[in-house]
């Protein structure tokens, strides 16, 4: 079937995007509609001495101005992390209360302090502005490691040193060991810069409470609106979850910053309950930069030994992972469980031991973002691996593939069973194609135009899914981390497919209907997918950590087997063959080897009309699913960067890149390519360009496109992309996910690459033009004094 | 964006009327500065007035070596204009490389000029082409024109018209831009006239604006080549120190935008 796994079908979901038919939240237009603004601290850190609205009250147009004390009195409860983590001492995470409206503090710039609501955009913004908040100022600690300090100012009261948890994985004393008696020991300090996510389309709410129905509806920019629906009846008590509908229309890319139910949809349905209006938000650029999470901002320390033979005895990493002023739903899993987990890498690694210290400053809060954990991981292994071959004097692929896990399931010593893989396949598949054995001879080229070409490797590997929901729930999640799913059967036969899923970008229309099109071979578009709406869905767990398909899928599969099965029971019925004879091809049910059959609207018919189905059988055509994965699943690639940097300015040309993946199972070559290059920008943004930067006294410096540097199509190179594929055994599909690969695993292969260029690996991300011509003057510095 | 009143001026005289009669107003151009000011809402006109139906205000005139340049001459007009590009190819160029296509499209050369961004390009390019800044009052010398960053010797009600110089025997246009912005980090305008003299104006790098460099001048004066640069001692004093690069950095980037100006 053309339509089916593996076909480069178009994406459905495109006709309505590149036509501006596209509906997002921002274009939800209630009647009775007024719009919010938010009062926001302009101070790091301050106490709040005095509120007065009374001037903004007064203004035109001014329905309701609402502050943190009410919001308590209301009781709508503090924002929750998700994840508990426990301290190496065993006691519990310092968790300081996060409310939607500030009460006594604000701890970081654009930490929200009263909501406005007005008729109209420009008169809530103008009343916002006059709200007259009084402060007393506070000192102020932006950095992990100088909030660590003694000296540094308190952020939260229950968090003493401003530390929320320390944490360990991995036994230290046979790593100590490991090391002690290596015979090459590498050590490194390696930052992980702190990047803004940028998603196109801002984040936005719309919140109507009805009195009458005594029912509220909220349209939100969310990843993930049965998780929204949940928090904010659960723990938010905003809206009992029965009472409360949750729709996430189109909604414009997330990378992990709408997964989080933030302090501005809380207040919007509060304020529609308090105001009687339907309170719409549009954050704008500042703001999103202000409010939405950030992500990374790691600092560590890596030390990894190895044998006289190359081969590693132990690995030791420790970090600071800053998670700004509050903790966001998933802070803590993200520097913990989806980090040092990963610091295996591909190889084979008897020893591991990381700590983590997670730390309060004021500033943004810090969560999942595109990646979430594993680029961080990914980056420490792979340039700390990169850095100790050069350091031995040898071939940077000889020492991974040297050390490359071989057989499976290959447990680590960090908590992950490698199910599948093969790295050698990856490897040599990304060399071939990066044209390796003629680096030499483009380097010598270059180095005559008067440019330094490097080249640097990055054999990634992640885990995606997330995962068993038991197992995730003894490691502290606070939530299972399935996926449902309902398979319809219209009675004419077309297909309607909800899922728990998100789509925010991934394709999921065009992919999902792929998935359903090859089981009962009919074409794509007698096939729907609904999602993202909770009146519609039964459940849903939503989308991040490249779950949609391992997981997402892997439930519609489950619920068309039992489609399948009464599908194939009815024909049998009416065609008196036996079930195991019936077949499923063609727009037909049929008997095998007979011409006996049954139209597939014909059987959907008969589901529904029930005039001649199997006694006892239950009429319809409509089975649902919930499943729960039995493992992570492992994508794993090899990507090789090649650049050359103009000495001169310091300005580095990405000039090839190569990805060799393996994603499992690929339903939609085009869809999967598409999602690598767009990994990958986002990692060469990270590695070459994107940083968020605070000043001392908290302000970000880089909080408009002015500052901040977003890849664009002129910065990046054409992809080289690749696969070499092993099924995953973990689900029915045999798939891993692709959504973050490539921001994981390019960020090291670019930075490995310039590095080998400037011949100075003391470089830290972003590589600026600035930042590479100051790591050339240190070379030419220390030459001369040599 | 704040309230403002909005007016649409047909004509220069009529534009600096309405700006002499309003309270606290702002002339519009392609509004590529202006409207994103007032949308981040630092800036609160009270009155906005349109130039872009002025016609008096348009056009790019070239009579032998001589150019005029109407203020609301966009950056995509200046780098298509074709007899422009073969009298003066270094002012396409830079037009060329402002910004983005939308941009370019509005964005004119009297608005750039009256901003003095102090990483805008034309800034350079006036400075070193000896241009005059023709207004609705009087004509400025460019020397007398830039006065550090976001400043020039307008008055608060004067507009500017046009831009003349001379085309230069020898030009050119170095650009180094900021990652982020696009802006210029470090430019560098190089100029020779018929008469021999040069002129080199940098812009983007300095905490005082566009500025001439004596230095870069004296030694194209004596030797006008990239190897006559390489002497010249670049002092990052004064220099902008910020988080896309330091002084030293931007000291840098002066002498080797020069050079590649020279071409
Ligand atoms: C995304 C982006 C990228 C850019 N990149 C660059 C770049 O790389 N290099 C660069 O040089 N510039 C750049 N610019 C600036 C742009 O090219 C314009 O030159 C600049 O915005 C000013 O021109 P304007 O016509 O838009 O003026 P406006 O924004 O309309 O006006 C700017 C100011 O000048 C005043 N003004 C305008 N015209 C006159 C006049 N005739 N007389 C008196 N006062 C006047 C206005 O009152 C206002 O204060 C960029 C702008 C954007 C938005």
């Amino acid at each position: 079937m053309s339509e089916g796994i593996g076909a480069r079908v178009l994406r459905k979901e495109d006709k309505r995007f590149i036509t501006g038919k596209g509906r997002y939240t921002d274009d939800i237009i209630e009647p009775n509609q007024a719009y919010a603004a938010f009062v926001r601290s302009p101070h790091a850190h301050a106490r709040i001495v005095s509120v007065d609205a009374s001037a903004a009250l007064a203004m035109e147009g001014v329905e309701i101005v609402l502050t943190g004390p009410e919001l308590v009195a209301d009781g709508i409860g503090n924002i929750i992390c998700g994840w508990g983590v426990t301290s190496k001492d065993g006691s519990p995470m310092n968790m300081g209360a996060w409310s939607a409206l500030a009460t006594e503090k604000v701890r970081y710039v654009g930490d929200a302090v009263a909501i406005v609501v007005a008729d109209s955009k420009a008169q809530a913004k103008l009343a916002a502005e006059v709200v007259v908040v009084t402060y007393e100022e506070l000192p102020v600690v932006v950095g992990s490691v100088d909030a660590l300090a003694p000296s540094a100012p308190k952020i939260h009261d229950n968090a003493p040193g401003n530390l929320i948890f320390d944490w360990e994985i991995g036994d230290l004393s046979p790593t100590d060991a490991a090391l002690a008696s290596a015979a090459h020991v590498t050590e490194m300090e390696i930052t992980n810069n702190r990047l803004a996510p940028n998603p196109l389309e801002p984040r936005s709410a719309i919140a109507t409470f009805n009195e009458a129905e005594d029912h509220y509806t909220l349209y939100t920019t969310s990843q993930n609106p049965h998780v929204a629906r949940l928090v904010l009846s659960a723990f938010y008590n905003v809206a009992p979850e029965h009472k409360l509908r949750v729709i996430a229309p189109d909604v414009g890319g997330g990378f992990g910053a709408k997964i989080y139910i933030y302090p501005e949809e809380i207040a919007c349905l509060w304020a529609s309950m308090k105001s009687g209006r339907s309170v719409k938000w549009t954050s704008d650029r500042t703001e999103a930069f202000l409010t939405d999470a950030h992500g990374r901002d790691h600092v560590s320390t890596a030390k990894i030994g190895f044998d006289s033979d190359g081969k590693i005895v132990g690995l030791k990493v420790n970090t600071k992972a800053n998670l700004g002023a509050y903790m966001s739903l998933f802070s803590s899993a993200v520097p913990t469980y989806l980090y040092a987990t990963l610091l295996s890498g591909q190889y084979d690694i008897a020893n591991i031991y990381c700590d983590v210290q997670a730390v309060y400053t004021n500033t943004v809060p810090v969560d999942a973002y595109r990646g979430a954990g594993r680029p961080e991981a990914c980056y420490v292994i792979e340039r700390i691996m990169e850095t100790a071959a050069r350091e031995m004097g040898m071939d940077p692929a000889e020492l991974r593939a040297k050390n490359f896990v071989r057989s499976f399931p290959h447990q680590t010593p960090v908590i992950m069973a490698y199910d599948s893989g093969d790295f050698d396949a990856n490897l040599k598949q990304a060399q071939e194609a990066a044209d390796v054995a003629g680096f030499g001879a483009r380097k010598a080229e270059a180095a005559r135009r008067g440019k330094l070409r490097g080249m640097g490797y990055s054999n990634y590997i992640e885990a995606c899914g997330i995962a068993p929901s038991a197992a995730v729930g003894s490691l502290g999640a606070g939530v299972g981390l399935w996926e449902s799913a309902e398979v319809r059967v219209n009675p004419v036969g077309t297909i309607e497919i909800l899922t728990g899923s998100h789509s925010h970008g991934q394709g999921h229309e065009t992919t999902f209907a792929q998935i359903v099109a090859e089981r009962f071979d009919l074409p794509t578009e007698n096939i729907q997918i609904v999602h993202g709406d909770t009146d519609k869905v039964q459940f849903g767990m939503g989308t991040y950590g490249s779950r949609s398909g391992a997981v997402g899928m892997s439930a519609i599969v489950k619920a068309m087997d039992k489609v399948e099965a009464k599908v194939k029971k009815i024909a049998a019925h009416v065609l008196e063959a036996g079930e195991d004879d019936i077949v499923i091809e063609g727009g037909a049910v049929k008997v095998a080897g007979t011409d006996k059959q049954m139209l597939w609207h014909e059987v959907g018919l008969a589901a529904y009309t029930a005039h001649n189905i199997p006694e006892g059988m239950e009429p319809g055509l409509k089975e649902s699913a919930f499943y729960d994965p039995t493992n992570f699943t492992f994508p794993a690639g090899c990507y090789i960067c090649e650049v050359e940097v103009d000495p001169e300015t310091g300005v580095t040309d990405v000039v090839q890149f190569v990805a060799s993946d393996d994603f499992g199972t690929i339903i939609n070559p085009m869809i999967v390519e598409g999602q690598v290059h767009g990994g990958i920008a986002q990692g060469i943004g990270q590695a070459m360009l994107e940083n968020v930067v605070y000043d001392a006294a908290g302000q970000q410096l880089s909080a408009s496109y002015m500052d901040y540097a977003m890849p664009r199509a002129d910065d990046l190179p054409n992809y080289s992309v690749h696969h070499a594929s092993t099924t995953c055994p973990g689900n029915p599909l045999g798939m891993k996910g692709c959504g973050e690969a490539g921001a994981i695993g390019s960020p090291p292969a670019v930075i490995n690459a310039i590095t080998d260029a400037i011949g100075n690996n003391n470089l830290s991300m972003p590589a600026t033009p600035a930042a590479v011509w100051a790591a050339l003057q240190d070379v030419s510095q220390k030459l001369a004094a040599e | 964006m704040y309230e403002t009143n909005f007016h649409k001026a047909a004509t220069a005289q009529e534009a600096a009327a309405l700006l002499n009669a309003s309270e606290d107003g702002k002339i519009l151009a392609g509004g590529q500065t202006l409207i994103p000011t007032m949308k981040q809402r630092l800036a609160d006109p009270t009155d906005v007035i349109d130039l872009s139906g002025a016609a008096d205000l348009r056009g790019i005139n070239i009579s032998g070596d001589q150019v005029t340049i109407g203020a609301m001459v966009t950056h995509a007009e200046v780098a298509g204009h074709a007899a422009l590009a073969a009298l003066c190819p270094s002012i396409s160029q830079l037009a060329a490389n402002i910004g983005d296509p939308s941009v370019r499209h509005r964005g004119t050369i009297g608005g750039s000029l009256a901003n003095n961004d102090p990483a805008a390009d034309y800034p350079a390019a006036v400075l070193a082409l000896n241009a005059r800044i023709r207004t609705s009052l009087r004509e400025i010398a460019a020397d007398d024109y830039f006065e550090g960053m976001f400043t020039t010797a307008l008055e608060d009600h004067e507009i500017i018209t046009a831009i003349s110089f001379t085309a230069p025997t020898q030009g050119g246009y170095g650009k180094f831009p900021n990652p982020a912005s696009r802006y210029a980090m470090a430019g560098v305008f190089v100029a020779k006239s018929a008469d021999g003299t040069v002129r080199v104006a940098v812009t983007g790098a300095s905490e005082d604006g566009v500025h001439r460099h004596g230095g870069l001048e004296a030694a194209l004066s004596a030797d006008w080549s990239a190897s006559a640069v390489d002497g010249v001692e670049i002092s990052s004093d004064g220099l902008l120190s910020d988080l896309h690069g330091n002084a030293e950095y931007r000291a840098n980037l002066i002498k080797v935008m020069t050079k590649r100006a020279l071409g």
